[in-house]
């Protein structure tokens, strides 16, 4: 396992609780990302884990416990959600680009709002980001045209935009054909090799043995057992992952 | 393998099908032998049906309430060259060229490819350059204009479309830089037409000056009409969308208020609300002050069309989905810039069918201000059948105003139509 500096966690969560009206969704989530660090968060469904990852950009408000993000605690302080989410990037699963913009313009929208930028400087960094995720020639076409292998690389451009300190995927390759999944991997895992800290919810066991500092395994609202990849692949602790990574796996 | 092979004599072109004039008639109507008997069937009862109506239209009508009175269908009472005085319909004349060359120039600078429509609305002067001559030439009348009075209404209707194309082309030229500018004069446009159909200074019958005032009271027909039209879609829009961001706001009493009011307004009929227009709008304007009986006409159709289109801009908000929201958010927009710039867009494109179907309605709507008194295209055909000469000429005048109506709600309608398809609604 690569020992990053440990001093200072860019993300700091606390006992995070989460409840969408009776049903206890987080029960005390405790994590600490270090600066570069990859983190996979797997589990089944309902397990929380995507909830978690949307309180880290306030797309859901936690209710009890403390997030801070880069030195900034995430409360009902509206400069400090927006302040937060301009060093995050958030890449979901259904893609959400912005139907009726073109490619360029669903990735320079926020830079030229947000950050102010020039149009010539949004547009130049823009295209280097498409040549990154590898479709430069996509710039000028729509969403609806692109496959969703391309839709999703447009939207990791588009996070990456902002230039983010954090980067969160939520099931990025979930609702893509098996042969798209592999493009938008290679883009993680280049970025991965950039060195940017990202969180990623994701099945793909393969990314993640590859990728991956550490891996966290969520069951019901909380993190049940968490290590480095290769020890939980091949010996888990706990019955719950064990079953769980089999059924995963088996085929 | 063989299958590879050869792959390019594979490909097969689509199955050509010659039509014919007769091979279409028989395809759409006479095949086969039970279709061919519904067509005779069909055709029978047509015939039937608008045999007695066309027999009426070209023996027994009275056409001649209809070029005898053109200028009140236009325009109402807008005073007219009596000895000594200015026919001030040459302002009007000057709105619609400012209009012509507002479209022109703007197709100028936004057009990509050539539109249809663009043809349909040059085409448009042309044939209604023709009818003043047709009229003078052919026409037995007694009262019907000279030649050469009638070329020079349709050299006058031309200009129109010399005034369009000479837009257009100065838009195509300078092309997107122009952009800001088409833009501000559409929004321009509507205060300098109100300002030169209203005039400033003195009232005209005191002052005979070209630029005098002509009070309310003298608009009239297609000319009022139109302006409660327009003004009721150019003020509700804003109205409307206001009103529903507002019926979905997290506040309770901004929420509260705009559900009051949209409910108030879709329970209450048009009418009604004019009559209140008429004689209450004035309470609530403090001091001396009167509202002109137009704005009294004006504003409750503006609030009863807002109401309404308020529901429709929140159908196409509630068709976004959250995904949107949180995308926007993700990237750091706030919501204002996430309203303005993501949901809103979509929302609205996603109602421009609605919204359209909508001002059409809004359009035909305007003549209910006939009934508390106003002289609208309708309240113009009433008058004219008031007039003794006219007497029993109902089925004229109300076909021939019903003509105007429909021209104007299919130029809306397919407008809309085109604009769909530019936007590519549906699509993406």
């Amino acid at each position: 396992m690569q020992n990053k500096n440990t001093s200072d966690p860019i993300i700091i969560c606390r006992d995070i609780h989460k409840w969408y009206g009776e049903f206890h969704a987080l029960r005390g989530v405790d994590m600490e990302v270090q600066i570069g660090e990859v983190i996979v968060i797997f589990g089944p469904s309902g397990s929380g884990k995507s909830t978690f990852i949307r309180t880290i950009n306030r797309l859901e408000e936690h209710q009890r416990g403390q997030i801070i993000v880069d030195g900034i605690e995430l409360t009902r302080d509206v400069r400090n959600i927006e302040a937060v989410r301009k060093d995050t990037g958030m890449v979901f699963q259904q893609f959400n680009l912005f139907p009726h913009l073109s490619v360029m313009q669903n990735i320079t929208l926020s830079p030229l709002l947000v950050h102010k930028w020039s149009k010539d400087k949004a547009e130049k960094i823009a295209m280097q980001l498409l040549e990154r995720v590898g479709i430069p020639e996509q710039a000028k076409k729509f969403p609806g045209q692109l496959s969703g292998g391309q839709q999703q690389r447009v939207a990791i451009a588009r996070a990456l935009a902002m230039q983010p300190k954090i980067m969160l995927f939520d099931e990025p390759t979930s609702a893509l054909d098996p042969e798209m999944i592999k493009e938008v991997l290679d883009v993680m895992t280049e970025l991965a090799e950039s060195g940017m800290t990202m969180l990623v919810v994701t099945h793909e066991m393969g990314f993640a043995r590859a990728v991956a500092n550490r891996l966290f395994f969520f069951d019901e609202g909380n993190i049940i057992e968490s290590g480095n990849p290769e020890d939980i692949y091949n010996n888990p602790q706990k019955d719950r992952t064990k079953l769980f990574l089999s059924q995963i796996l088996q085929h | 393998m063989a299958i590879m092979t050869n792959t390019e004599n594979e490909i097969l072109p689509p199955p050509s099908e010659r039509s014919t004039v007769i091979g279409w008639l028989v395809n759409n109507f006479f095949s086969p032998w039970y279709n061919a008997l519904l067509s005779l069937i069909v055709a029978r009862l047509l015939f039937v049906l608008l045999k007695g109506g066309l027999t009426w239209a070209f023996t027994d009508a009275r056409w001649a309430v209809v070029p005898n009175n053109m200028r009140l269908y236009l325009v109402g009472q807008y005073p007219s060259a009596v000895e000594g005085q200015i026919d001030y319909i040459w302002r009007l004349g000057l709105c619609v060229y400012l209009l012509s060359a507002v479209i022109g120039f703007t197709w100028g600078v936004y057009a990509k490819r050539k539109e249809p429509v663009g043809f349909v609305l040059l085409g448009i002067p042309v044939v209604l350059a023709f009818i003043p001559l047709l009229y003078a030439v052919f026409s037995t009348l007694e009262n019907a204009p000279k030649t050469n009075e009638a070329f020079a209404t349709a050299l006058q209707i031309l200009g129109i479309d010399l005034i369009a194309l000479t837009a257009f082309w100065l838009g195509k030229w300078r092309g997107a830089r122009l952009q800001r500018y088409a833009l501000m004069l559409w929004i321009l446009y509507f205060p300098v037409m109100l300002l030169i159909i209203n005039g400033v200074g003195e009232e005209f019958e005191v002052l005979d000056a070209p630029l005098a005032v002509i009070p309310t009271r003298f608009w009239g027909g297609l000319l009022l009409s139109l302006l409660l039209a327009v003004s009721g879609i150019v003020f509700s829009f804003p109205i409307g969308v206001t009103l529903a961001l507002g019926r979905q706001s997290r506040l309770p009493i901004i929420r509260s208020l705009s559900i009051i009011y949209i409910e108030f307004i879709r329970g209450v009929p048009l009418i009604s609300l004019l009559f209140m227009g008429q004689v209450m709008l004035n309470l609530f304007i403090p001091g001396d002050v009167t509202l002109d009986r137009v704005i009294r006409a004006m504003v409750p159709i503006t609030l009863f069309s807002a109401a309404y289109l308020a529901e429709n801009v929140r159908g196409g908000l509630q068709s976004i989905s959250q995904g949107q929201y949180e995308a926007a958010h993700a990237v750091g927009l706030n919501g204002f810039q996430t309203m303005t710039f993501i949901i809103l867009p979509q929302a609205l494109r996603a109602v421009i069918p609605v919204m359209v179907g909508q001002f059409i309605s809004l359009f035909k709507d305007t003549t209910l201000v006939s009934i508390v008194g106003m002289v609208d295209l309708m309240g113009i055909a009433k008058g004219v059948l008031a007039n003794p000469a006219y007497v029993g000429t109902q089925r004229e005048v109300y076909l021939f105003i019903s003509v105007f109506y429909f021209i104007f709600s299919y130029a809306l309608s397919y407008t809309s139509h085109r604009l769909e398809i530019v936007l590519g609604v549906g699509e993406r």
